[in-house]
């Protein structure tokens, strides 16, 4: 199962190798060729001779995690966070520590040793460590090296047709690209963009772009859902279950006008359910796609995640083949209209 | 003058919607350029060919402007709202915004004991509507909205919705019709997206690459009661920047800025802004980089819906630009 297997490979943002080997596998007997890029971003690219317009669609292969930053002397390790974690959530939970897979658990104090005034408190990050059994410096010195990422050791299930896993920001984004150039012939070229470093300042897949400088670009995203407790009904960013979300605007793009009318009809012409992303928080990289060169028309599509940047968030499995129906259906009138 | 400031400040375009004040735009140029496009983004480029012995230069000012962008209507038929660039939450109750399609709404506030709480999740846009269904009929989520356009004028200073930044797009189409030849390659643009990020004049430039571009802007004062430290007053004349959050103005844009404003008697200021930032701030690290500068239009109450300038400093700017092309560099 595609999902399983890419959500629970390692990829913290600047070590996407496992990530890139899993999706280059896939698509090799489907796509013209794939190339690996000077930032480490992995491109597709389908139907380059044809003519009609040149597509990216853009997905990040890299997802939030740790970095070991020291090596204590009692054999504990010291690490931070690489990209937007919620420091609050990580005691107790299961990781794995660099290419080796190092099993570890993030430790603090027990709640037995823990002062009053401490109970009342999130643990902060500079309390927290990860305990891989090591006796000594010495002997974590032979299993993990200053520097190395590590992830949560999630695994993927499923509950009826929602999803439970870690990374789907933005593995399901990498899945959905995988599929589509597994299942479609395209009219027109496309370039599967899977970038890297997205999560630490959207860095890699504007590089691509500048290569590519195709003639729109689609990214396709896993996005935070605010609809749960303590969340007023008009504050949902987004509903999972409802559909795929559009973007009208983020912080970083605002959806060019000519790809968000053809999304919509897309959706209306396929009775695809869909929804829009009700917020102007957070960045993608569509953001920085759209700045390349003398610009880039770019629109962003997402599949809700509750929990997101957490060990584990949960997904609709129908809003994640509806991501997948609207690009198709948007491919459609693109092959017909043009750009 | 004042009828183009308040025809332009009066159109529909918040950022990423800025069709209706290209269209207009376009409409009043194409008759003084040699080209004009719409590049991707949707930036308005015009071109004015120079007798082949001046430089390329570009100007820009901005079309778009702040506003709101709808996230949901309840059942009521309430709408509620996100920020589009720099809205501050605390100023909108009471203020009326009009959709795209001219459907005008008023802001109110849920029940808060303090101002300070006071956000934009208590905040909602009442468009008369008493269901969703009715207000379905007139707005969709994704939708933006922006401030009911308003223009007065009061002794020699105009008080106006958005001339952050239509004053700007006014003096570049007036310095078009006044301009009567000039040396040098001068591309007018006209771009979108600057109120969220400084986008569309990034990618102008790098289509353009000129050697060297000049922004046209608002910029605050601080010459009212109690004001933040700032030595730009209104009616002091055209500013020249030195200096705001995005850019530093190159040292040979802010010579001949002062040079040509000097030698022709154009009252002038210059400004160092602490906060905020022009066009300027992403056409200058462009490519190998584009020596850079900002036309500053003081303005007092920006971002409000009562912006106010001076026709003085407005008439000057437009002098500073034109002598500024009309001589070589």
């Amino acid at each position: 199962m595609l999902l399983k297997k890419l959500t629970e490979a390692m990829g913290v943002s600047s070590n996407e190798d496992e990530v890139r080997e899993i999706i280059k596998a896939e698509v090799e007997p489907y796509v013209d060729r794939y190339y690996t890029d000077m930032m480490g971003n992995l491109i597709a690219v389908k139907g380059e001779d044809k003519s009609g317009p040149r597509v990216v669609l853009s997905a990040h292969m890299d997802e939030v995690g740790l970095m070991i930053t020291k090596l204590e002397d009692s054999g504990l390790l010291k690490f931070k966070t690489v990209g937007g974690i919620d420091e609050r959530i990580l005691v107790s939970k299961q990781v794995q520590i660099g290419k080796s897979k190092i099993p570890g658990v993030i430790g603090a104090k027990a709640i037995h040793l823990q002062q009053k005034e401490e109970q009342k408190k999130p643990i902060p990050l500079n309390k927290l460590y990860i305990d891989i059994g090591a006796k000594n410096k010495e002997e974590a010195e032979k299993l993990v090296e200053l520097g190395d990422l590590a992830t949560f050791t999630t695994k993927y299930s499923q509950i009826g047709e929602y999803a439970t896993g870690k990374a789907f920001d933005d593995r399901l984004g990498c899945a959905a690209i995988i599929e589509l150039m597994q299942e479609e012939e395209f009219d027109f070229p496309v370039y599967g963009v899977f970038a890297v470093q997205e999560e630490v300042g959207l860095r890699g897949s504007a590089r691509a772009a500048y290569a590519i400088e195709p003639d729109l670009a689609i990214e396709l995203e896993g996005t935070s859902a605010s609809d749960v407790p303590g969340t007023e009904k008009h504050g949902y960013s987004t509903t999972v279950g409802e559909g795929p979300a559009i973007t009208v605007m983020d912080s970083s793009v605002i959806t060019h006008k000519k790809i968000l009318k053809g999304l919509l009809k897309a959706a209306e012409k396929n009775e695809i359910k869909y929804q829009y992303r009700r917020t102007n928080v957070g960045g993608t990289d569509a953001g920085m796609i759209s700045l390349v060169k003398e610009g880039i028309p770019a629109a962003v599509i997402s599949v809700p995640c509750r929990y997101i940047h957490s060990p584990v968030s949960l997904m609709n499995l129908d809003d994640y083949q509806g991501l997948k129906a609207l690009v198709k259906g948007y491919f459609a009138e693109l092959e017909k209209e043009g750009f | 003058m004042k009828d183009l400031i308040e025809e332009i400040t009066g159109i529909f375009g918040p950022s990423g919607s800025e069709e209706k004040v290209r269209t207009v735009i376009n409409k009043k140029i194409s008759n003084y350029v040699d080209g004009i496009e719409t590049d991707k983004l949707g930036n308005l480029i015009a071109f004015k060919k120079g007798n082949g012995e001046g430089k390329k230069i570009m100007l820009a000012a901005h079309m778009d402007q702040i506003g709101l962008l709808i996230t949901h209507i309840d059942e009521n038929g309430f709408l509620r709202f996100t920020k589009i660039g720099g809205v501050n939450p605390k100023r909108l109750i009471g203020q009326r915004f009009i959709l795209a399609n001219g459907m005008t709404g008023t802001v109110g506030v849920e029940k808060v004991d303090e101002e300070k709480e006071i956000k934009f999740d208590k905040l909602y846009l009442d468009i008369g509507a008493s269901s969703r269904e009715e207000a379905e009929k007139h707005v969709s989520i994704g939708d933006s909205a922006i401030y009911k356009p308003q223009f007065d004028v009061s002794g020699n200073r105009v008080i106006s919705s958005y001339l952050d930044n239509r004053l700007g797009c006014a003096v570049l189409i007036m310095v078009l019709e006044k301009l009567k030849k000039s040396p040098h390659d001068i591309y007018f643009v006209f771009t979108v997206q600057e109120e969220v990020g400084l986008r569309g004049a990034k990618t102008a430039a790098y289509q353009i690459n000129p050697d060297l571009a000049l922004a046209v802007d608002v910029t605050i004062t601080g010459d009212t009661p109690e004001a933040h430290t700032m030595d730009v007053a209104l009616g002091n004349g055209t500013a020249i920047k030195i200096k705001d959050q995005a850019s530093i103005t190159h040292p040979m844009i802010k010579e001949l800025l002062i040079l040509t404003a000097k030698k022709h008697g154009i009252k002038h200021q210059l400004e160092v802004l602490e906060h905020g930032g022009t066009d300027a701030g992403s056409i200058h690290l462009t490519r190998g980089g584009i020596p850079s500068g900002t036309i500053s239009l003081p303005i007092r109450y920006v971002h409000t819906p009562s912006e106010m300038a001076d026709l003085n400093d407005i008439k000057a700017s437009i002098e500073l630009i034109l002598r500024v092309l009309g001589e070589e560099i």
